[in-house]
Parts: C-alpha cells; structure tokens; sequence
C-alpha cells in the first residue's frame, strides 16, 4: 500500500563555501553573496523519501518549505528529482520565527495537509545551525520522532524499521507511524535530477511568481495543473496568531557578531636546524614541554 | 523554583564528561545568580550515581530510576523531564549537544513552549532592556553561539518563558572538581506514576556504541595535522612528535575527511573543543570552523609551507616550510636537549 510522505526543506545561504569574494573588506561575510541553495541533509531526506516510493508503489512524495517567495526554487528542485508535488508557505507574519514558531507554524501546514505517514526533514539547516525543527514539529503534533537516521530499512504494516547514526554507534529502531524521521548527512546522497521531470516541471511557479511573469505560463497551468506551486499564507492555515513569527518565538537574537580574525604578534621561526633548536630549548626553558 | 537544572546523561552508569561540565558551569551561574544547583539523573540501575554529581557541586539530585529509561528513548525522557520542571518550575536548563541532548532538548521545549539555544560556546547573565516593550529584564541568561557555518557568533535571550534551555557540546566549558566531600540532598522521581504505555512506542532493536578510545581532550600537548600532510602515512611523524613530547593527535575535519586519522581526533566545530597548553598546527589553514575549537590554546605554533595561511594570525610561532622537513627536526632537536 502506498505511503504518504512529507519531506521538509529550507532554503538556506551555502555558508559552507564562504569564499574569498564573499568576504567583505572587514573580513566579515557578505550573506547577500552566499547563493541560496537546498539544505545538504534535506536532499538526503528526500532520497529516503523518494526511496520509499520506489519500493511501495502507489507513494507519494510532498515537499513542505516555508520561507520568502524565492523558495519556491527548492520546490522546482525537488519535482525536477521525483517529488509529487510540493507546498511553499510564505508570509510576513512569519519573519523573525525562532525555531518553536518556525515548528509551530510547519505543524499547523502539516494539519491542513491533512493525511500523512511520515514526515521527514534534515537533522539540520546549515544557516541556524540547531537541529531543533525536525523534533519540535515531532511533539507539535504529537507524535514520535526518530533522529539522526541514516537508512529507512523499511515502511510497512504501521511501523517504520531504520538505521540511525549517533556520535559512537548505530541503533536499529522501530517507530510507529505516523512519525517525523529526519536524516543525516551520512545517509545516501540524493539522485540527480531527472531529464524528464526538469522538462515536465521547469514551468511549475506559485501564483506570485507566475503574475510578476509573461501571460503564456497561465494559459499553461490551466490543462496542466502540475504547474502550479500552492502557497499558503497565514490565511490559509488555521493558527494561533500569538504563536507565529516574533510573539511565537521565545528566543531574540540580542547581538550577533561577525567573526573577525584578530592578527596577534606571531614570532616567525626559520625552518632551519639552528632556529628550531632555540624554539625547542626555550619551550622546555619555561615548562610547556619537557 | 527559579533553580538551576542539569540533564545528565549516564553512559554505563557512569555521568558523561560533558554533564559534569555543564554541572560545573551551572555550580558558577548558580551562585551568581544566588539559586540551588540541581541534577537530573535518569536510567537503569543509577544505585550511587549521585556520587558522580555532587563532587561538582550540585546542591539536590533527582534520580529516576526505570528500566524504561535504558536505553534512552526520547518519549519517556519527555515525559519525566516534563512533568519535573511544570512542578520544579527552574529558571534555567542545561543539556550536552550530543545525540541525545539534541533529540530530547527540542521535544522538551516544544512541550513547554520555551526557548531552547543550541550548542552553546559560553553562558553569561547579564541584563536586558526592551526598547519596545519599554520593559528591563535583570539576571537572564546570555546564550552565545555561533551561527550561519561558525562565520558569526550571536547572543541570543529567552526574556519570558522559562526556562531558559541551552545546549552545550562536549568539551566546551571546563569540568572542575567543587569538592570532594560536597553532599547534598537525593530525591527520587516517580516514574511510574508519570510514564504511560504511549510513551514506549519507539523500540530500539539494536545498538553498537564504540568506547570512546581516543580522547585527545584532556591531553595538555595535542599536535594536529591538517590535509597539507598529504597522507595517512605522513601522519606518522606527527605520532612521533606527540609520542616523544607525551601529547596526542588531532586533525582538521578536511584531514579525517581524506581517511588520514580517525574522526575522533577531529577538532573544530563538529569535532572536540580543545584547550591544552600547547597546540601545533601542522598542515592546517586554519578555517573558522577548525579555530573554534582550538583558539583557546595557551600557546600555538603553526607549520605550514603558506606564509599567508590564516593560522598564522593567531599563532604564537610560526614556522614556514615543509611540514615533513620541519617536524622531524623538531623530534631530533627535543631528543638532544632532553635526556
Ligand atoms: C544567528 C542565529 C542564531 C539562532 N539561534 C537559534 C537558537 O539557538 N534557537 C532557536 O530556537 N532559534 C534560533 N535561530 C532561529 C532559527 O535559525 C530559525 O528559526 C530557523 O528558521 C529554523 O532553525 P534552523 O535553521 O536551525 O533549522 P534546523 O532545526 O537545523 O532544521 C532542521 C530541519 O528542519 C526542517 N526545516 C527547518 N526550517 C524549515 C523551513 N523554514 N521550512 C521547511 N523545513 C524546515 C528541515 O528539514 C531542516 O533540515 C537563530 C537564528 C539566527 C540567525
Ligand atoms: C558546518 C561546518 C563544520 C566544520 N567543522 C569543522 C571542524 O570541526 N574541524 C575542522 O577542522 N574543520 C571543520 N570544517 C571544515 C573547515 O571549514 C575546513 O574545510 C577545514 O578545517 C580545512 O582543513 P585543513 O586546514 O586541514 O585543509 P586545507 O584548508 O586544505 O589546508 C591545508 C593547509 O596545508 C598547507 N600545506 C599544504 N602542504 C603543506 C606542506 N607540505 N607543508 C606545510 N603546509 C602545507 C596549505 O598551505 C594549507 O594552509 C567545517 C566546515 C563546515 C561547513
């Protein structure tokens, strides 16, 4: 029997390649450079997502992003690898979200959607850096959660069976569903796109994007409902208004500081034997060695 | 009410470094801030753990001992940890990041919609004023950590729900000793009563935790090596240098990546936190994410063959060349100085 799947995925800057012209002349990192990418351990979690469908025929898979207008990109890249269809949830109430408001509001997405077996996300964005998302959406709505996986064995007969990855060891767990799963990064790799599927899908835009765009893709959408990318507002999920963006999030950023490397007076020693030995000598001379 | 609280987390009966750490921290923040230090312990058979917690400085140890809380299973630690602080009502609630820290610490906070900050490098108190709100918040709990890849460090607050939760990686704060002799007051915690069928759902089949054999942590020489040694063979000379001087060695994620020491030695962000007298960077840039973890050295000396290798800022020495031609001029200039 087919399951139904909820993969969530961020849209987040790649500050994993800070490079040198990202960098400002303080030596601070221009976050305007980065390029907005798909979160690394969120294309594992759609391959373990899309793995599922491949072995349980009949499966679909949703992709669930919140974020500004431009994160549509991460629903087009998830369709163009095998996803079935996706949702962006988009709206200014939601700015300034800590990750219990972000949760918050992923649960209440999640409930209009209604019927699923498995929600699977990333252990972790690469921007916040916390990991907190995945098991704060688990209790939001009340079910279990299963950290750190690594492989979904299988999704059958109401329990998911999987490999999870910790610090020291791996843990074979079983897990009713439904459930949030969320994956490392030393799961398997995602499939690269899919020809077919970029052809079917490279016009698929929400609303937004498709009326800021030429009269040709509406006419589109309308024989090929595929295209159209759903996106929900505030309006369009019922909520607690108090929980969402800042009065739903009990954390505040009070400062955040740009690391700087501060240069300190460095000796500079000569590779060769003589000035080697001094170091050496002088090391011993005041007890950091010997 | 308003104490400090410490998750610990047991490893084969025994408190993990990483708790006794954070209990250390809490023994400080707890006297700043003029409240009783407390723990909580939960397992199997715990019988004396409160022996392992005291000697740091905590003032009232919760044991909840049920075979249903070995091994760790989110749900049931939920569930206790929950009920605990809705009747304990603390200020403040310290877990280590590690992979249960990290899996229970969101779940908790979810459950009782407050603030958590993960991975914290440092915790401070200090005041608040909300410009807005026209309100002041006294003693709150500065929670600083980096952020966006290690390339910014925020302080973030948590000015209204309580309590006030953070997460701390192994090996960031110091663990000392308060006192040996230091005793306190146990107190056990009902599981039974708390614990329902609904909370066991989830079923570990199988486990295999590795001992950790290798704890470059606690060593006061750690000599590392980055991914400028070239290989796993050329690592031997830093073996050499680390066994003549009594350290260990570390390596930069980029080196473990490549196979040439295993990723327990990694220091840096993802790896351990290290802070030993003497720190030698060989064949290493000196990245962000790698410095996090190594810039409180007392002291540092970089080798490496870039002039301009951003290491070089914050080393006390340093040594332009190859890493194979200098290091064993090193060994041989300590063997003839030392006898
Ligand atoms: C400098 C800085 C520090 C911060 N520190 C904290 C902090 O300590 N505590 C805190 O509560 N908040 C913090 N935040 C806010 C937090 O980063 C945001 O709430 C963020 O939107 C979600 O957290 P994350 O990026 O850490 O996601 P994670 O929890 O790391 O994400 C885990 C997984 O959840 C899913 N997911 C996360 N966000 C989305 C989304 N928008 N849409 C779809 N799926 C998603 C993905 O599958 C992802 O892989 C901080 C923000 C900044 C700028
Ligand atoms: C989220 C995140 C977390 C991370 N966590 C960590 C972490 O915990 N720890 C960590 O280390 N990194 C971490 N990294 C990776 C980090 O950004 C760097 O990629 C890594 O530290 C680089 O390692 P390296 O200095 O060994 O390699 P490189 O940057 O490749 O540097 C090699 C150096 O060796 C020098 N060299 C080459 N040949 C020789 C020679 N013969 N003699 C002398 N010198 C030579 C070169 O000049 C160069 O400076 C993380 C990255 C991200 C995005």
């Amino acid at each position: 029997m087919g399951l139904k799947i909820i993969v969530l995925a961020k849209q987040v800057p790649d500050t994993r390649n800070v490079g040198k012209d990202a960098m400002k002349a303080d030596g601070t990192v221009n976050r305007a450079a980065l390029p907005a990418i798909f979160n690394p351990e969120d294309l594992n979690a759609l391959e373990q997502a899309l793995r599922i469908k491949d072995k349980y025929p009949g499966s679909t898979v949703t992709l669930l992003t919140m974020g500004p207008g431009r994160a549509a990109d991460v629903i087009r890249e998830g369709l163009f690898r095998g996803a079935d269809d996706g949702v962006l949830l988009t709206d200014r109430a939601f700015a300034g979200s800590d990750t219990l408001a972000t949760s918050y509001a992923i649960s209440c997405a999640v409930r209009k959607i209604k019927k699923f077996d498995l929600i699977i996300a990333g252990r972790q964005a690469i921007d916040g850096d916390t990991a907190q998302v995945g098991p704060q959406v688990a209790e939001k709505l009340g079910i279990p959660q299963v950290t750190y996986g690594e492989e979904i064995y299988s999704a059958e007969k109401g329990k998911v069976s999987m490999k999870r990855r910790l610090e020291r060891g791996v843990e074979t767990v079983e897990c009713p569903m439904p459930s949030v799963v969320t994956i490392n990064s030393s799961a398997a790799p995602c499939r690269p796109r899919n020809a077919k599927l970029v052809m079917k899908y490279k016009h698929a835009q929400t609303i937004t994007e498709r009326q800021n765009q030429s009269e040709d893709y509406i006419d589109l959408t309308q024989d090929r409902p595929y295209l159209n990318i759903p996106e929900w507002s505030v309006a369009d999920i019922e909520s607690d208004h108090e929980m969402l963006g800042l009065s739903g999030s009990p954390t505040k950023v009070k400062k955040i500081e740009n690391v700087v490397f501060q240069a300190k007076e460095a000796r500079h020693i000569q590779a060769n034997d003589e000035d080697i030995e001094e170091l050496v000598k002088e090391l011993i001379a005041n007890h950091t060695i010997g | 009410m308003d104490n400090i609280f410490v998750i610990c987390e047991i490893e084969d009966g025994k408190v993990a470094d990483v708790s006794q750490e954070l209990l250390t921290k809490g023994r400080s923040l707890a006297n700043q801030l003029n409240c009783k230090l407390e723990a909580l312990a939960l397992g199997h058979k715990l019988k004396g753990i409160e022996e392992h917690i005291f000697p740091y400085g905590a003032d009232i140890v919760h044991v909840g001992d049920d075979k249903r809380l070995e091994p760790f299973t989110t749900l049931p630690y939920t569930s206790v940890i929950v009920d605990l602080f809705k009747r304990e009502k603390p200020q403040i609630a310290l877990l280590g990041a590690t992979t249960m820290g990290r899996d229970l610490g969101p779940r908790v906070s979810s459950a009782l919609q407050s603030g958590l900050t993960a991975d914290c490098t440092a915790l401070e108190i200090g005041d608040h004023e909300d410009k807005k709100a026209k309100k002041n918040y006294k003693n709150l709990l500065y929670q600083i950590r980096p952020a966006f890849g290690g390339n910014i460090v925020a302080t973030i607050i948590n000015p209204d729900c309580r309590p006030q939760m953070a997460t701390v990686r192994e090996g960031v704060m110091k663990k000392e000793v308060f006192s040996k002799s230091h005793k306190g007051e146990v107190k056990d915690v009902d599981v039974k009563s708390i614990l329902k069928p609904e909370d066991e759902v989830v079923k570990v089949i199988e486990r295999h935790i590795e001992k950790n054999r290798i704890n470059i942590k606690n060593s006061s020489i750690i000599i590392s090596g980055g991914y400028g040694m070239g290989s796993k063979e050329n690592f031997s000379v830093l073996y050499e240098l680390a066994e003549v001087l009594g350290g260990e060695v570390g390596a930069s994620r980029a080196a473990v990546d490549a196979g040439f020491a295993e990723h327990d030695r990694q220091v840096g962000q993802t790896g351990v936190t290290v802070r030993p007298k003497l720190y030698i960077a060989c064949g290493i840039s000196g990245q962000i994410q790698h410095t996090a973890g190594m810039e409180e050295s007392s002291m540092v000396i970089a080798i490496n063959n870039d002039p301009g290798a951003p290491i070089n800022k914050l080393a006390d020495y340093v040594m332009t060349g190859d890493v194979m031609e200098i290091i064993p001029k090193l060994i041989k200039a300590y063997r003839k100085n030392t006898k």
